[in-house]
């Protein structure tokens, strides 16, 4: 009998795919030209120290954390724009849930103005809206939460570039090699493939993984819109379990 | 070895931008009120063991300019060399010490932690890793987190054999991990990041 592999939680992280991501310098978005490291990285493969990483309980959150219209209400009032919930499911390379992990996501408000001291741009702060939130998978993977659609804003890179609406998203994963920041995009803007940003991914299917879809079934009628966006993590080699059908 | 082909991608990073301070530090970016305190920001409990410490550091960029607007992470093990257990789903008691902290840079580039050394964590060889620290930078202009280490400079035998260490042969781009020390009533450890340059920091795929 031939030796049997198993998805196994012991292995080895993939090699992450940098051709996937963006390369460390992309001219087109000129704040990498001297944040870019010019040295190859060095490989080293996975130890103890990249192959744990930090988890979080559910009770360190509170009830509002994911509610991004109403977690920075000043005067009791929900925050202004474009009602909508975004979810998704949090999953490894293995096609595995991703329970129990840090979801952390920021955005600008529905004008397109952050609320951060060094923001210019001339849209106004909506006093209801802080911008944050955050949120813990469950024993499927998925999160939610709640929020506003953020607006487009023009910010100064080539003179006259905009932004596509977005949401920056932050997870953990379970090991520290697999922390990841991307944005979402929305399905169907088409901002998206003007961004300098966007283009700094190199292959227009990994871009596509970064636009959530419309999700009319999860909709909350006479509330809100629904977006599905699934994050994927670096997944974890298979160990072997030789002439074992199960269990080890 | 076989091993199945994964069947999904990663999904692409993105660069965190120049705000991340709100999505991850927003008390500190003065969004009060949503969380009660930026998550990272205390690493140590009283029951934490193991001898404090101070561990910071400037970012600079390629033109020499602070970079103002990065988050750091920091994640280590305890001072016996152990990493913190996963957190069950329900789980309600934090442990003595979690060994991740968040910082964010401040106006002048610099993050600081306060912590403890770290114990020796076996390497992939059987051998111990010399004390260190895992670190990931993000901010505006960097398109995926970079990850390096922190070395202590007041361990130059476990140094001298690390797993990590020994396979930078240039004895410069070494030294861009190990933080010197400056002794005080908590000593404190210092390691600047040069995202380019002479001095630039080794980053690691990992």
């Amino acid at each position: 009998m031939s030796d049997i592999i198993l998805p196994g939680e012991d292995g080895a992280l993939y090699p992450r795919d940098r051709a996937w991501h963006p390369p460390a310098n992309t001219p087109g978005y000129k704040s990498t030209t001297f944040r870019a490291p010019k040295h190859a990285l060095l490989s080293l493969g996975g130890t103890a120290s990249e192959l744990t990483g930090p988890t979080f309980g559910h009770s360190s959150l509170n009830a509002l954390d994911n509610d991004l219209i109403r977690n920075y209400s000043q005067d009791g009032s929900e925050a202004i724009g474009q009602r909508m919930i975004v979810y998704g499911q949090v999953l490894d390379e293995n096609a595995r849930a991703v329970p129990n992990t840090l979801v952390e996501f920021w955005q600008a408000n529905a004008g397109g103005r952050y609320r951060h001291k060094r923001e210019a741009y001339l849209a106004p702060l909506d006093p209801n809206f802080g911008g944050c939130g955050r949120a813990i998978t469950d024993a499927h993977g998925f999160y939610s939460f709640r929020t506003v659609k953020p607006g487009a804003y023009p910010w100064p890179n080539g003179g006259n570039d905009w932004r596509p609406a977005h949401i920056h998203f932050s997870v953990f994963g379970h090991a520290f090699a697999q922390r990841l920041i991307t944005q979402m995009y929305f399905e169907g803007d088409p901002m998206i493939w003007q961004c300098p940003i966007v283009g700094s991914i190199p292959d227009k299917a990994a871009i596509d993984q970064l636009i959530a879809r419309l999700d009319r079934h999860n909709t909350t009628p006479m509330d809100a819109l629904a977006y599905r966006f699934d994050i994927v993590l670096r997944g974890r080699r298979s160990t072997m379990f030789e002439n074992k059908l199960e269990g080890n | 070895m076989l091993h199945p082909v994964p069947t999904l991608k990663e999904t692409p990073s993105q660069t965190a931008g120049p705000y991340v301070h709100i999505g991850l530090t927003p008390n500190f970016s003065e969004i009060k009120g949503i969380y009660p305190v930026d998550p990272g920001v205390t690493m140590l409990t009283p029951d934490t063991r193991g001898e404090r410490i101070v561990v910071s550091g400037r970012i600079v960029d390629g033109a020499g300019a602070p970079v103002a607007d990065a988050v750091v992470e920091c994640w280590q093990a305890d001072a016996d060399g152990s990493y913190a257990q996963p957190m069950g789903p329900n789980s309600n008691s934090a442990p003595a010490f979690l060994g991740w902290g968040r910082q964010p840079a401040n106006g002048d580039g610099v993050f600081t932690f306060e912590t403890i050394k770290p114990g020796a964590v076996p390497g992939p060889d059987g051998k111990p890793m010399a004390p260190h620290m895992a670190l990931w930078i993000v901010a505006r202009g960097i398109n995926t987190g970079l990850q390096t280490r922190l070395y202590f400079e007041d361990e130059p035998e476990a140094n001298a054999t690390d797993y990590l260490l020994n396979k930078i042969p240039d004895p410069r781009r070494r030294a861009t991990l190990i933080a010197r020390k400056e002794d005080g009533a908590v000593p404190r450890y210092v390691l600047d990041i040069h995202l380019q340059g002479d001095s630039e920091t080794v980053f690691l795929d990992m």
